[in-house]
């Protein structure tokens, strides 16, 4: 079938294209689209039966006529050909080189949609990764074949954020480097030249594949493309034994293609119009980070996304939150008190710490640290919340103390340089300067045995 | 044979001849399987358990003959399934590491061997019934599995098979009833999962289900043959609870169905349950355990049936006499599995997209929770225990209001507390318990008379905190009384050394009844004595920089649950010191006087 070209459509609407059944197209199927110009679109079978076929077209139906345009059922689903060559390249949503080299040639193909990893074949998570970032590796730490999203807001330096992770992640006793894929939907160009020499100046550049979708590019194209980069994520980790760090941005332009479609489609909406499968349909995405038994490579993944108007019970963070492990929440207001990163501490969480740090990985009293800075902070924001009601001269002695503490916390522990990399070792040192401002009868989470050991309560600073 | 005529996503119209509702159909080259569920005209509607991709019109059908149907017999603990029961493991042997489309396995293991030794009543001409037990079979080191006669057959032994190993496939007797027909009956039978199993009646139960976490055991009680549920939004530490449930639950067996969750929560259980033992046997928790997993990755249909194939083998369990968990994880993963497939359906969609029948298919399926005299005239039990997942963390939506209805002991997850890492984060304002009248017999037998006024004080002491906190957010702590103060400072006592339990910590993971109670008493008399020393003009500030209140509130994890004496050793210390501060105000405040 792969020669024949059909002229059968019969309507046109958005990004769908009506086609008379009969040519047996399978569920998935690849089409080509050439209309009278000569110019070839890309589309995909989402719909089939023997009376009629429904294919969505990337490029949208735009200047498309009934009469002239021929289809070409290409037989396969859609396919990325795979080489170690990918590395040091930039392609578009469907593997395409975009950096007017020569296109990949390879006998390794496999479709973007991979199939779902068997749970009984998974390994479960548990190296603990050295961001360098306190807020990360002391509060949320990250493990190597997680993921964990960096839900942010517009005009937050989540970019600059991601870049620095990309930059510093190791594993305290590796020297193996990461390989990073780096997949962009729906960004600015200019997003997308920061992280491009952001990787240039660090020196990763050969270790990394890009794949874009600019917000000038077809956003139907979106739907595939981090499809196409996990595909590719999955060969060099499984196939090559690469520790891959894949940065998705932004998962929210992905939700809104995809609630165009849906609407397109005439599914019926859920919440905000996003169609009843986005759960699903992201879960495709995100589960496939991981680690694999028996296989040396693995895959951590760090999706951004941006809340529509911050709102963190936004179906798309939402529905993201209930999927990967953890997130890491960004805070305007830190961000307006020049705090960098802003990282808002109590609703960030990393699911895969408590089996990734502790005496085997980081330091023994790294768990109860981390659970006494969070429940020391929180209280902390309480004591805050009151003084702006009554007043801070009105606040019990015990209360001052947590303020100072808090204040300490943000511009100390959060505020750290872009370029400045703590070791995990130094970001509890600093957390232990930090709780020696509180009474040690005011910290419940850590041992008296810590205590003993890490704690200089002086009551002249409190 | 027939063939496909259209592939719409999960589903698929297909025309086949003398098809049913609800039969099993085979699909295509690849022979993906899938569920009939609507008949129009020549046509019927099948949904699919597999993904339909690169499925095309025309491709043949077959029809199996019968409803989608589990197999019951040795062989279940300890494995892992998928939502139409095919053992991952084994799928993993025949395909690596990803699951491929249209393999059929069975169930249960043809090739391994059993030891079945008879009951004591099966000798020719005598008569047999549906659920009697046919005779026994070691599963495991804790698990005796009784095979039973499958409900349905029942008729005189014509003849049966001596003690000795055997497969399953292995005819065991053979039955000849009324009508003269004979039936074999083998070491596993099977049953369709959407049918509830047949027992002989329903018992009302008194027993809780004790899980070793003190807000659920001691505030919230679930008895064995319950209902509860789990709402709570993301970061709020559900699957925590829930495996702590998995682990230290009093049954005999636990299943754990993973329904559209995440795969490295089930690896997790995998991983970590085999090395741990069973409070109450002392055996390897993995030997009382089996999974269900539809990983959120996995096809949608077959996320619906997930919950029938592992409610199906709970009942199982319980006709052989056991206490049964079953832990869903979740709900309302299930329910929108039923919402994408309805909407497929172009029905008519009432709230937020949901179909109608949303609450009555919810109602039927925690009906399958009971507790019941079997067949076979022993007693066993069902719990279910199901999370849902409210999107936004917003408790009014359909999964989670309907569920509310039906079940009984709701366990409400709260944000804020998850946030301040107060774990387990169950909000003792919103959760309730409807067994706690029920459950009070018990804790009155074997723990303490006095356990159902305690945990109302305690509550109650919970309760007045709250409403004093807002008092404070408005007009600051200077505000209130000593007394006051003191039962804000009790009920953070409550809340730091009683309801916060650390699931990571080895002492404190594990709270045993006994130690629950006499952590409680412990609470409340220093409550008690403090609130009197304060009436005698005691300083509150005196009472709480005392060093023992960091002793109470690390006493969960400094005394194990075998050391209940060295407990009461350091409660009698700290009454006597109470008792002297007393002695010095009361002598002052008579002086005065």
């Amino acid at each position: 079938m792969k020669q024949l070209e059909y002229r059968h459509v019969t309507a046109a609407r958005g990004s769908l294209l009506f086609l008379k059944g009969g040519a047996h197209a399978a569920l998935g199927e690849r089409v080509s689209i050439r209309d009278k110009e000569g110019t070839i679109r890309n589309g995909q079978v989402i719909r089939t039966s023997e009376k009629m076929v429904l294919v969505q077209v990337f490029e949208s139906t735009n200047n498309l006529d009934i009469e002239n345009t021929w289809v070409r059922y290409l037989d396969t689903p859609f396919e990325l050909a795979l080489s170690p060559d990918m590395l040091g390249r930039v392609f578009n949503g469907i593997g395409e080189p975009r950096d007017s080299r020569p296109p990949i040639v390879s006998s390794v193909v496999r479709s973007v949609n991979g199939a779902p990893v068997n749970p009984a074949a998974r390994a479960y998570p548990r190296e603990f990764i050295q961001t360098g970032i306190s807020t990360i590796d002391g509060l949320n730490s990250l493990i190597r074949g997680q993921k964990l999203p960096i839900f942010s807001g517009s005009g937050l330096p989540h970019n600059r954020l991601a870049a620095q992770i990309v930059r510093q992640a190791k594993l305290p006793d590796d020297a193996s480097n990461f390989v990073i894929v780096f997949a962009a939907m729906g960004v600015s160009h200019s997003d997308t030249h920061f992280f491009q020499s952001e990787f240039e100046s660090s020196g990763v550049l050969r270790n990394v594949v890009m794949f874009t979708n600019l917000a000038n590019d077809p956003p139907m194209e979106r739907l595939i493309l981090p499809r196409t980069a996990l595909t590719a994520a999955e060969y060099l980790a499984y196939e090559l034994d690469h520790h891959v760090l894949v940065v998705i941005t932004d998962m929210t332009n992905y939700a809104e293609a995809l609630r165009e479609v849906a609407t397109e489609k005439g599914d019926v909406p859920s919440r905000k119009g996003y169609p009843g499968y986005l759960y699903s349909d992201l879960a495709e995405i995100y589960e496939r980070a991981g680690r694999i038994q028996n296989r040396h490579g693995s895959i951590t993944l760090i999706p951004i996304l941006s809340m529509p108007s911050d709102d963190i019970t936004h179906p798309i963070p939402d529905l993201t939150g209930y999927i990967t492990e953890g997130q890491i929440v960004l805070s305007r207001e830190l961000n307006s008190m020049s705090i960098y990163p802003p990282v808002n501490v109590p609703p960030s969480l990393s699911r895969l710490m408590k089996d990734g740090i502790g005496r085997d990985y980081t330091r023994d009293d790294h768990p109860r640290v981390a659970s006494q800075l969070y429940s020391s902070y929180t209280r902390a924001l309480e004591a805050r919340n009151l003084a702006s009601i009554i007043g801070s001269e009105e606040l019990s002695q015990r209360d001052q103390s947590f303020i100072k503490f808090a204040n300490a916390f943000e511009n100390q522990f959060i505020q750290q340089g872009e370029d400045e990399e703590r070791s995990i070792i130094e970001t509890l040192d600093l957390s232990w300067e930090l709780l020696s401002r509180l009474p040690p009868e005011e910290l419940s989470r850590v041992t008296e045995e810590d205590i003993q050991k890490y704690h200089s309560w002086d009551s002249s600073l409190g | 044979m027939g063939k496909v005529i259209e592939v719409n996503g999960p589903l698929v119209t297909i025309q086949l001849p003398n098809i049913r509702n609800g039969e099993q159909v085979r699909i295509g080259k690849l022979g993906l399987m899938g569920e009939v569920i609507n008949l129009r005209e020549a046509n019927a509607l099948v949904q699919v358990y597999e993904s339909t991709d690169s499925l095309q019109p025309g491709e043949h059908v077959e029809g199996l003959g019968k409803p989608l149907s589990v197999e019951l017999g040795p062989g279940l603990l300890g494995q892992i399934f998928d939502g139409i029961q095919r053992p991952l493991k084994k799928i993993m042997e025949l395909s690596g590491e990803q699951v491929i489309r249209g393999l059929s396995v069975a169930a249960l293991d043809r090739e391994q061997l059993w030891h079945f030794v008879p009951s004591a009543n099966i000798v020719s001409g005598e008569n047999l019934h549906g659920g009697d037990i046919l005779g026994t079979v070691q599963e495991t080191e804790t698990i005796q599995h009784r095979i039973l006669v499958p409900p349905g057959s029942q008729g005189e032994i014509i003849k049966h098979a001596p003690e000795g190993d055997y497969a399953v496939e292995e005819v065991l007797a053979h039955l000849k009833d009324a009508q003269g027909r004979v039936h074999e009956l083998k070491m596993y039978h099977e049953w369709p999962v959407r049918t509830p199993r047949p027992y002989h009646s329903r018992t009302q139960s008194e027993q809780p289900l004790i899980t070793g976490q003190r807000i659920l055991d001691t505030f919230f009680p679930l008895l064995k043959g319950g209902k509860a549920a789990i709402p709570g939004p993301f970061g709020a530490g559900k699957t925590m609870v829930q495996q702590q449930i998995a682990r230290w639950a009093n049954a005999d067996i636990v299943l754990y169905v993973g329904c559209g969750e995440r795969g490295n929560e089930l690896v997790d259980i995998l991983e970590t349950f085999p090395q741990l033992t069973d409070p109450h046997s002392g055996h390897p928790l993995m030997e009382r355990t089996f999974l269900v997993a539809n990983t959120s990755n996995m096809p949608v249909v077959a996320r619906e049936a997930s919950i029938y194939v592992g409610v199906t083998m709970a009942e199982y369990f319980r006709d052989q006499g056991y206490d049964v968990v079953m832990v869903a994880d979740s709900t309302s993963r299930w329910a929108e599995a039923l919402r994408e497939v309805a909407g497929r359906l172009g029905q008519m969609p009432v709230e937020e997209g949901y179909p109608a029948y949303l609450a009555s298919r919810l109602a039927a399926f925690y009906e399958r929770a009971g507790s019941i005299n079997t067949l076979s005239g022993d007693t066993g039990s069902v719990t279910l225990i199901g999370a849902v997942s409210p999107p936004g963390g917003d408790f009014s939506e359909p999964v989670t209001s309907h569920t509310k209805e039906i079940i009984r002991t709701f366990w409400a997850l709260s944000k804020p507390l998850a946030d301040a890492r107060h774990y387990p984060a169950i909000s003792w304002i919103e959760s309730f318990s409807g067994y706690e009248s029920r459950a009070k017999q018990w804790w009155a037998d074997h723990i303490d008379p006095s356990w159902s006024h305690r945990r109302k004080q305690a509550l109650s002491l919970l309760t007045q905190a709250d409403e004093l906190e807002r008092i404070v957010n408005l007009v600051g702590p200077e505000a209130l009384s000593s007394t006051q103060r003191w039962v804000l400072e009790s009920a953070n006592l409550i809340k730091d050394g009683l309801l916060q339990q650390s699931a990571l910590d080895e002492i404190d993971s594990y709270c045993a009844p006994e130690k629950q109670f006499a952590m409680l008493e412990i609470i409340l008399r220093f409550h008690e004595m403090g609130q009197e020393l304060i009436t005698l003009g005691t300083p509150v500030e005196q009472l709480t920089q005392l060093p023992d209140n960091s002793k109470i509130r690390r006493m969960k994890s400094t005394f194990g649950n075998d050391q209940s004496e060295q407990l009461q050793e350091f409660g009698n210390n700290l009454w006597e010191k109470l008792d002297k501060i007393r002695a010095e105000y009361a002598s002052t405040s008579e002086i005065a006087r």
